[in-house]
């Protein structure tokens, strides 16, 4: 397993890091202002991928505490990525291209 | 097959998603599918972190039948809740739903953190004092945006109504935040990960204590940026975590969520004239309620029908929606007026201030939820300019953001704050439920201005009856 598994260190995580931040930041900067609250929303559902870690922790807890902790966790991280992209998928419905008028 | 490659494959894939999904969510055509390309991200990645069963220690294989079985109770429990209470909620209540659900993810944050710091061998890493540090700054961040999304929640609903506020706060939160970073500093270097079991939980509690502080004084005009901000916390945290997990796919979604969440709290910040520093130490109303200048003129209460009589005579009419609109739900009606209008050849426009109903493009989705086209919606710095030429300004439900005093006044504690220049109009038509003052609690002097006049109720049932009086005059 060690083969395949990855490993992020020092700097490795740093360029990841860095290339992440500046992604999110190029993605928000030209965006109209009509979208900031979708926009808002739709990156809360994406830090939903927490979830993916407490199902990591909960599978590998061997305690009672640590199950009670993983399971609260999933439990939390799924309600972030249902909530987050029922609210998101809701709000951008409503933006329909306007046809109607000239 | 090797689980860990078909993990690591589909978290490639899933990151991928996430970030074509947020490009595509930042323009108006696309932005529908690219929620919907997300979403497929996210179900691959947390479909195959199942995986993860194979990939255990053999001490956790022990109780695999177990934690499976409480993995699965717990994601299905927490997306069927959430999905049910985010479809029945009201389009009005969006921002305290993003608020709780944006907390649920950064108290996951910190779960996973205590997990780390109870039983550090959790992810079979030796300690290494990176992560440990790394560990507890995920934790303190998650935690701060777990209690202060809860906070904001309750705030924006209607839970907690006062905002609450001792003197030297400051220093109080400053001290309690000094608390948690010295016993998180303990945590790492003095117990090396291994503290007792108390002395983490004080740990936690502190950390979430510090959260309600900081957040408790707010006031609620500053919780759009606020809610923005812990957003981007969570992402931080989820960040962090993931380099303890050693994920990318958390990295990745983490990190770019932070970031952009953190621009997108300076925007915001930026619309209401608002240092985020100003936002968090909060020292909007504190002093101010005595510097409010004296206000000259009367109240002028008209009635609906007048009101609607005139706007059918204009040439040119802008509308200035605000959260009361939103609360009455009366988007719809008014967009009915407002076609009555144009079938009389009145130019209408909609002039939205940035945080319109509480917060940035809130009140664009009302909108585009009545159907107005969104050709006709302006923003503020667009269409600012053009209230000279309007022969009437129509306000529903707004009130600090068209508050002239924040461009006179420089005692009114919103000074500062760009407004909507509807008292440039010839005449201004309010329609408010009350004499009540905004979210600010400051006092409105263009209510008071001689070209301005009240039309108060409820904003759907004002805009019926102006529709009637439109239909009453026939084609005349």
């Amino acid at each position: 397993m060690e083969a395949t598994a990855l490993s992020f260190t020092g700097f490795v995580a740093l360029y990841i890091f860095m290339l992440a931040a500046f992604t999110g930041y190029e993605i928000i900067g030209r965006v109209p202002s009509i979208l900031h609250t979708p926009l808002m929303s739709g990156s809360n559902f994406v830090h939903g991928i927490v979830c993916v870690g407490a199902i990591f922790a909960l599978l590998n807890a061997t305690t009672p505490l640590e199950q009670v902790i993983g399971f609260v966790g999933v439990l939390f991280g799924a309600g972030n990525v249902a909530g987050g992209y029922v609210v998101t998928e809701r709000m951008l419905e409503m933006f329909k291209p306007s046809d109607k008028k000239k | 097959m090797d689980a860990n490659l078909i993990i690591n494959v589909v978290y490639i894939v899933a990151a991928f998603l996430f970030i074509y999904g947020l490009k595509r969510m930042s323009s108006p055509v696309t932005a529908r599918s690219g929620i919907v390309v997300a979403g497929v991200g996210m179900l691959f990645a947390v479909l195959v972190s199942f995986l993860y069963a194979v990939t255990a220690s053999e001490a956790a294989k022990a109780h695999m039948s177990v934690n499976l079985s409480l993995a699965a109770v717990a994601l299905i429990l927490g997306v069927v809740v959430a999905y049910w209470t985010g479809k029945k909620v009201a389009m009005t209540a969006m921002p305290q739903m993003i608020a709780i659900y944006n907390g649920l993810g950064g108290g996951a944050a910190a779960l996973i953190a205590a997990s780390e710091l109870f039983a550090p061998a959790v992810s079979g890493e030796s300690e290494d004092v990176v992560r440990l540090v790394v560990t507890v700054i995920g934790a303190i961040i998650g935690a701060v945006s777990f209690s202060g999304s809860v906070i904001a929640w309750a705030k924006l609903d209607g839970r907690i109504k006062k905002t609450w506020r001792v003197s030297g706060q400051q220093f109080l939160n400053g001290a309690v935040m000094l608390v948690a970073l010295g016993i998180g500093a303990y945590l790492v270097f003095g117990a090396h990960g291994h503290g007792a079991v108390g002395l983490t939980v004080a740990f936690f509690i502190i950390t979430l204590v510090f959260g309600v502080l900081m957040t408790m004084p707010i006031g609620g005009a500053d919780m759009p940026v606020v809610i923005s901000l812990y957003n981007a916390f969570t992402g931080l945290a989820v960040g962090a975590e993931g380099f303890v997990l050693q994920n990318p796919a958390l990295m990745i979604a983490g990190m770019v969520v932070g970031a952009a969440g953190t621009l997108l709290t300076l925007l915001m910040a930026k619309a209401m004239n608002r240092s985020v520093k100003n936002v968090i130490f909060s020292n909007f109303a504190v002093e101010s309620s005595a510097a409010q200048g004296e206000i000259e003129g009367s109240l002028k209460p008209t009635d609906a029908s007048d009101a609607a009589v005139q706007m059918r005579y204009a040439q040119k009419v802008i509308i200035a929606p605000g959260y009361g609109l939103a609360v009455a739900q009366a988007q719809h009606k008014l967009y009915e007026f407002v076609k009555l209008l144009q079938a009389h050849d009145v130019d209408v426009k909609f002039a939205i201030h940035p945080v319109a109903g509480r917060m940035p493009g809130h009140m664009n989705v009302l909108l585009a939820e009545a159907g107005v086209p969104y050709d006709i919606i302006h923003d503020m710095d667009d269409i600012n300019e053009e209230f000279k030429e309007a022969d009437v300004a129509l306000v529903i439900g707004a009130n600090d953001t068209v508050n002239p005093a924040a461009r006179t006044q420089k005692s009114s504690p919103i000074y500062g704050m760009p407004v909507l220049k509807v008292d440039d109009a010839k005449q201004v038509y309010v329609i408010k439920r009350g004499e009540g003052k905004g979210y600010s609690g400051v006092v409105n002097e263009l209510f008071y201005r001689d070209n301005t006049n009240m039309v108060y109720g409820d904003a759907q049932k004002v805009m019926v009856k102006m529709i009637q009086a439109i239909k009453d005059l026939g084609e005349g």
